[in-house]
């Protein structure tokens, strides 16, 4: 798991005090992408923003996601952003925003935006530290009252802390904001944080653009601090397949997550253990892992040493196990990718390609490329590239990527792209996504993706199928444009040389010589041919 | 003025209408699928030395131009422009400069964003490539250049009826046209004929009468000499049998000039037989000069850089350029460039001044003369 900041406060204890996770929020916020007021505004709503796609998947709801920010201070924001998902029930709220790493996805193995359960409670802490202020939560469950919740976090504690906790009419006037929008369920939080609201690529405005283009069954509305409504439309009323829960695999997982598995396991044996909690092991498998390792696999789990679980998984190494399934993966498909980038970019020409999912180190991954050429998209020299993880945009740190070296190693001038050194230069938007259970990430800020082989080399196929497809498409119209250049020049020239082959032939007729050639200009004309 | 007729008109008339009527088959051919016509080749590759005759000839690889290949479309446009225009001349029984054929059918192309011409070479390129697609050359069809050069000498030249003493020409000499096949010379009192690369040295000799006392006819090329001077230079020497000499610069670019007035030039090489003089002889600038007259402190430094450091650029490219020349192959030749690359000097016609002014027309000329102190 890239986890440093939960197993680093694990590892706390002995002569050292505890601190509360909280209490190492505030001193490490960079750690979570709120090192600046320009990055913290971004990360507010990216948080929000992905909690409320995962609950929308979850449940297999169209989202309908709204951000609206409002400048309050001079460099203050109020950031509220609204969902149509199923809404949470009264217990659960005040710990999911008011408690750092509670989460319903840290536990299971399953592809989602979210990994950790330490984002939105992470920007509720952001909210207090720079302003003071707490968080006010709406949430609606279907048939349900509406609950609202004014929670602050006790950083010493991490616990929640609540404010006010009442029940709300949401169509009377205590309900937020202006009520262009109303679903039975639903969740809305409003927070004030300090911020700078910035427009360039490091912007909220792009954030939501890129995940538009990636999730175009959803509908994102942006209200921008000078009043600019944006609209993000959906086009797709279709959505991905739902992820499948995983356990993990042998070949994948790390020793402290078995450790914490072996502690949370009911397994009598160790066998028993390796079968229930990890994927493709059977009765003879975990027989073969056992005697490779030397343990007696009747053992009980608990009383392994650490070592001892470390030959294990040594042993698991050199044991042939079956990959893990890939169900678990939700690519969003070449369809919907094509979807999106249309949608947002309107391009003359888009290619989407979903590569097979792929096993690394037992852990299942699948590339998606897409191009748009053209259109809408100026040429502004360089490419642009649209990163994604999990459907979720990678903003930052775009040279430490995997993308950008699988973009690099690429020869674009074989698909009549011209390069600059190695990137692809002209009216074209490129679009990486990475799905996976686990997303190697390089840091905990979870912006660029590591560059490991297997994943490098999946994108590396995806973008040149997609570029031959592109490389086609511009070779064809670069022959149309050639050839109809040719047509309009000899057009033009025949009117000038019938008057003259009439003078010098002497019997022959000017506009019956013009109509001759023009027809040999007619017959020469072929779209397809060079 | 009266109608000029010259004594190809007719065939030439009908070359160019066969030009058109060729066109004109080949669109009323159902199986005919381009517009073509066929012209020599041009270039150095199709050139050939003839040793014998001592003068270049053009080979006879034919290129095909076609109308539906684009790189050959706007060309093929352009030569039907003016080959129907040059019929109009002869037709008409008028000339007409190449400058202003190309201004006459200089327009722009209703529907394109381009000109028939852009400028005066690629009507001049036309020009060339009627003249080998026909066989008529420009003289026959109707077209002549700017004058340039200029003839001082003893010699009456009968010019479309009127009568040119060129000994009675002042300081200025007759202006040579770009065509002088219709002159006829009535009387002449000349021992050779002086072919002088600058202007300024054919001053110098004018002043110095030298014309007079030499019994020579001077003529300035004023550069690379045109189509008229070697022309008439080529008639002179068939009609009244005199000697040429050339004088230039003792340079790449001067012995180029002899060259080309010598054996002809790559270009037109299809027309060496009329252009071309292969008894002309070289005259100076020698390398063997600078020491012969002590002119060592007035040579100029050759430009650019040699062969072995990082050349040869500039004036050693074209001594290179030149010295590999077919026709340059014999071992007078080779010695000058041999000896101008490792002086790294060239010597200019004026140079001589630095003795005296009329040290060129008194001594230097007539010496070498006297002596038949020549390259050839």
């Amino acid at each position: 798991m890239a986890n440093g900041v939960e197993e680093g406060m694990d590892a706390e204890g002995g002569d050292h005090r505890e601190i509360s996770v909280a209490e190492f929020f505030e001193k490490n916020k960079h750690l979570l992408g709120f090192e600046n007021a320009q990055k913290s505004i971004i990360t507010v709503v990216k948080e929000a923003v992905d909690n409320s796609l995962d609950a929308c998947e979850e449940d297999e709801i169209l989202p309908e996601v709204h951000v609206l920010i409002d400048e309050y201070d001079d460099g203050k924001c109020r950031v509220e952003i609204r969902d149509n998902a199923i809404g949470l029930d009264r217990e659960t709220i005040p710990k999911v925003f008011g408690k750092l790493l509670y989460g319903s996805k840290f536990h299971k193995l399953q592809q989602s935006r979210g990994q950790q359960g330490i984002g939105i409670s992470a920007s509720a802490m952001y909210a207090q530290l720079t302003t003071g202020e707490p968080v006010t939560v709406y949430s609606k469950q279907e048939g349900e009252p509406c609950h609202r919740f004014v929670v602050r976090i006790d950083t010493e504690k991490n616990e929640p802390e609540i404010l006010e906790d009442e029940v709300v009419d949401p169509e009377s006037d205590e309900f937020p904001g202006e009520k262009d929008y109303y679903f039975d369920h639903g969740t809305s939080i409003e927070m004030d944080i300090e911020a700078k609201y910035t427009h360039g690529h490091h912007s909220v405005y792009n954030y939501l653009k890129h995940t538009a283009i990636m999730n175009p069954y959803a509908r994102v509305v942006l209200r921008e601090p000078d009043g600019n409504k944006v609209e993000f439309p959906r086009v797709s009323k279709e959505l991905p397949d739902k992820p499948k829960e995983i356990k993990p695999h042998l070949h994948g997982v790390e020793l402290g997550v078995v450790l914490r598995m072996i502690n949370n396991s009911n397994a009598r044996t160790v066998s028993s253990f390796l079968q229930e909690e990890f994927t493709r092991v059977g009765r003879t498998s975990a027989q073969h892992v056992c005697e490779e390792a030397g343990i007696d696999d009747g053992r009980r789990p608990n009383t392994l040493e650490k070592e001892e679980v470390e030959d294990i998984l040594q042993a698991a190494e050199n044991v042939k196990l079956q990959s893990p399934p890939t169900d678990c993966l939700s690519p969003i498909g070449e369809d919907l990718m094509e979807k999106g980038l249309t949608k947002e970019l309107n391009p003359e020409f888009t290619e989407t390609i979903t590569r097979k999912p792929t096993v690394y180190k037992g852990n299942p991954f699948q590339v998606e490329v897409g191009l748009a050429w053209g259109g809408d998209i100026e040429d502004e020299g360089s490419f642009e590239e649209l990163r994604y993880a999990n459907k979720v945009p990678l903003l930052y740190k775009k040279s430490a990527c995997v993308t950008t070296k699988a973009i690099e190693n690429v020869s674009w001038n074989r698909y009549n792209i011209s390069q600059t050194g190695n990137r692809p230069q002209g009216p074209l938007y490129i679009s990486i996504h990475i799905a996976s259970v686990w997303v190697p990430f390089t840091s905990e800020g979870k912006e660029a993706v590591a560059n490991y082989d297997p994943i490098r080399k999946e994108m590396k196929l995806a973008l040149q199928e997609a570029g031959r497809k592109l490389g086609k498409y511009l070779k064809r119209k670069e022959r149309r444009e050639i050839q109809e250049k040719k047509k309009r020049q000899l057009t033009s020239y025949a009117k000038e040389m019938a008057p003259a082959i009439a003078d010098l032939a002497e019997n022959g007729n000017e506009e019956e010589m013009e109509d001759k050639i023009q027809q040999l200009v007619h017959d020469d004309y072929n779209p397809e041919q060079l | 003025m009266p109608k000029k007729q010259f004594e190809n008109d007719e065939s030439t008339y009908d070359k160019l209408k066969h030009l058109g009527k060729q066109i004109k088959n080949q669109l009323e051919d159902p199986d005919s699928d381009d517009l073509t016509f066929d012209t020599q080749v041009r270039s150095r590759s199709n050139v050939e030395y003839d040793e014998k005759k001592g003068r270049l000839a053009l080979g006879d690889s034919y290129s095909t131009r076609k109308f539906l290949n684009i790189s050959h479309a706007r060309k093929f446009m352009q030569t039907l422009l003016v080959a129907s225009k040059t019929k109009e001349l002869v037709d008409s029984g008028r000339t007409a400069s190449i400058r202003e054929v190309y201004y006459q059918l200089k327009h722009s192309v209703p529907g394109l964003d381009e000109n028939t011409f852009d400028d005066q070479d690629e009507s001049n390129n036309v020009v060339v490539d009627i003249e080998t697609a026909t066989g008529a050359i420009r003289e026959d069809l109707h077209l002549f250049a700017e004058k340039k050069g200029s003839l001082f000498g003893p010699i009456v030249i009968n010019d479309s009826g009127d009568e040119i003493d060129c000994m009675n020409m002042g300081t200025s000499g007759l202006a040579i046209p770009s065509i002088v096949d219709h002159y006829e010379f009535v009387e002449h009192d000349a021992d050779f004929i002086l072919l002088v690369e600058t202007s300024a040295m054919v001053n110098r000799l004018v002043e110095e009468d030298f014309h007079k006392e030499q019994n020579a006819i001077i003529i300035s090329a004023g550069g690379q000499p045109s189509r008229g001077v070697r022309r008439l230079i080529n008639i002179m020497h068939d009609r009244l049998e005199l000697p040429v000499y050339v004088f230039t610069d003792g340079d790449p670019w001067g012995y180029y000039i002899y060259s080309v007035l010598k054996s002809g030039s790559m270009s037109l090489a299809f027309q060496s037989d009329r252009l071309a003089t292969p008894d002309a002889k070289l005259i100076g600038m020698t390398m063997e000069d600078i020491e012969e007259y002590g002119l060592e402190h007035v040579t100029e430094d050759l430009k650019g850089k040699p062969k072995d450091s990082g050349g040869p650029t500039k004036d050693y490219k074209r001594i290179h350029d030149v010295m590999d020349y077919e026709w340059m192959q014999n071992e007078q030749w080779q010695a000058q460039f041999q000896k101008m690359l490792d002086k790294g000097v060239r010597v200019e016609q004026q140079a001589l001044a630095a003795n005296s002014l009329e040290f060129v027309a008194n001594e230097y000329l007539p010496e070498k003369i006297e002596n038949e102190e020549f390259l050839d």
